[in-house]
């Protein structure tokens, strides 16, 4: 009997059918943005008596109008300032080094004006906004407030650890890295601490006005 | 006949395509295995905003989803311009939000709960009053983490357009 063999598939439209999927998965595949800014909400407290005395030197208090113009209230004095300055000024503020006696903040750089803030534990920035704000805005002044921590940590990050060879915003990108060895990251953990509990980011958001 | 042949002058040999399907399927197996199909469709309008001073979102079953934003054209006529909040795949008013944490944490391990974050999508043009509305909400159920998803870029020229 003669050898009959299979007879062969013609492959030729496999280009076609695989281009199709192709250009399926091209189309669908949307590159997801997942970053951004983290932040922690303040807890709902049950309100008690005990009330917090803040010198007034030590408050950044920045207002956002619906406008999206910003109001800035510190070391005595008050201006309008434009959004490009923030985060100079938020340094200024910062790192002012202002107080005296217990409160002299040994690592700041700043012109020790006495109006100004006290040390970097003390210093708290304030942000108060309009329901009419864009969020655009927000975010902006977010970014900025944000950055000046960033900026103060990555210096004395690297001022404490110099033989680490990266600034505070590196070693908590490979602190939170899924693929750095676990004794590295016991090592960074403990420095990032001890830049945290120095350089504490106190933020506080006051209830939005209603404007009309 | 001679052992020689001369070779046809002129025609150009026909390309081999016979591993054009192999390049194909590699761009193929390439998008299959990048893509991340959307778990939402969304119905509003979402252009994020920019920021510089980003963290990256690691554990992607661990962040809760919300949206805001103006309705999308073809829903304008029936939910108006005003910006509104989506959850899931529909629109929500901001009292809906305690339920939708509730749900989303049910469905979750015990364990996991405590390290659960609420990534806000909030569109840029979106007020603040809304986005408020939704961070006392989010307060009242006591789920405090959040992250204000944004895209990478300078800050400062994302307010100019």
């Amino acid at each position: 009997m003669a050898k009959r063999s299979a007879p062969e598939v013609n492959a030729g439209s496999m280009a076609d059918i695989a281009f199709l999927l192709l250009i399926f998965f091209l189309v669908t595949t949307t590159i997801e943005t997942d970053s951004g800014l983290n932040r922690k909400l303040p807890p709902i407290d049950p309100p008690d008596d005990t009330e917090v005395i803040i010198k007034e030197k030590n408050i950044f208090q920045l207002n956002v109008n619906k406008n999206d113009a910003l109001f800035l209230k510190t070391g005595g004095e008050e201006k309008i300032i434009q959004i490009k300055d923030l985060r100079a000024a938020a340094v200024a503020f910062l790192d002012n080094g202002g107080g005296t006696g217990p409160d002299a903040c040994k690592r700041c750089q700043g012109r020790k004006n006495p109006r100004s803030s006290d040390n970097f534990d003390k210093a708290i920035i304030s942000l108060q906004n309009d329901r009419a704000t864009k969020y655009k805005t927000y975010i902006a002044v977010q970014n900025e407030i944000i950055a000046a921590y960033n900026e103060l940590r990555n210096r004395e990050f690297e001022r404490s650890f110099p033989n680490l060879g990266m600034n505070f915003v590196e070693a908590d990108k490979r602190y939170s890295d899924p693929r750095t060895p676990s004794e590295e990251k016991a090592n960074l953990k403990d420095k990032l601490e001890e830049i945290k509990i120095l350089i504490p980011q106190k933020f506080s958001e006051a209830e939005p006005k209603k404007s009309n | 006949m001679s052992k020689f042949k001369k070779k046809k002058g002129g025609e150009m040999p026909a390309v081999n395509t016979a591993s054009l399907p192999d390049i194909v399927f590699m761009l193929l197996f390439f998008f299959m295995v990048a893509t991340v199909m959307r778990q939402n469709t969304l119905m509003i309008e979402n252009k994020l905003p920019q920021a510089d001073q980003v963290e990256k979102l690691d554990k992607k079953d661990l962040v809760m989803y919300i949206y805001a934003g103006k309705p999308s054209s073809n829903y304008k006529s029936t939910f108006g311009t005003e910006a509104r909040i989506q959850l899931n795949d529909k629109f929500a008013e901001v009292e809906e939000i305690p339920a939708f944490i509730a749900a989303e944490r049910a469905s979750k391990r015990e364990e996991l709960i405590p390290f659960l974050t609420t990534a806000l999508k909030v569109d840029s043009e979106a007020n603040m009053g809304l986005v408020t509305d939704i961070k006392q909400e989010l307060r009242k159920v006591n789920a405090l983490k959040i992250n204000y998803t944004t895209r990478k870029g300078n800050a400062l020229d994302g307010l100019k357009n």
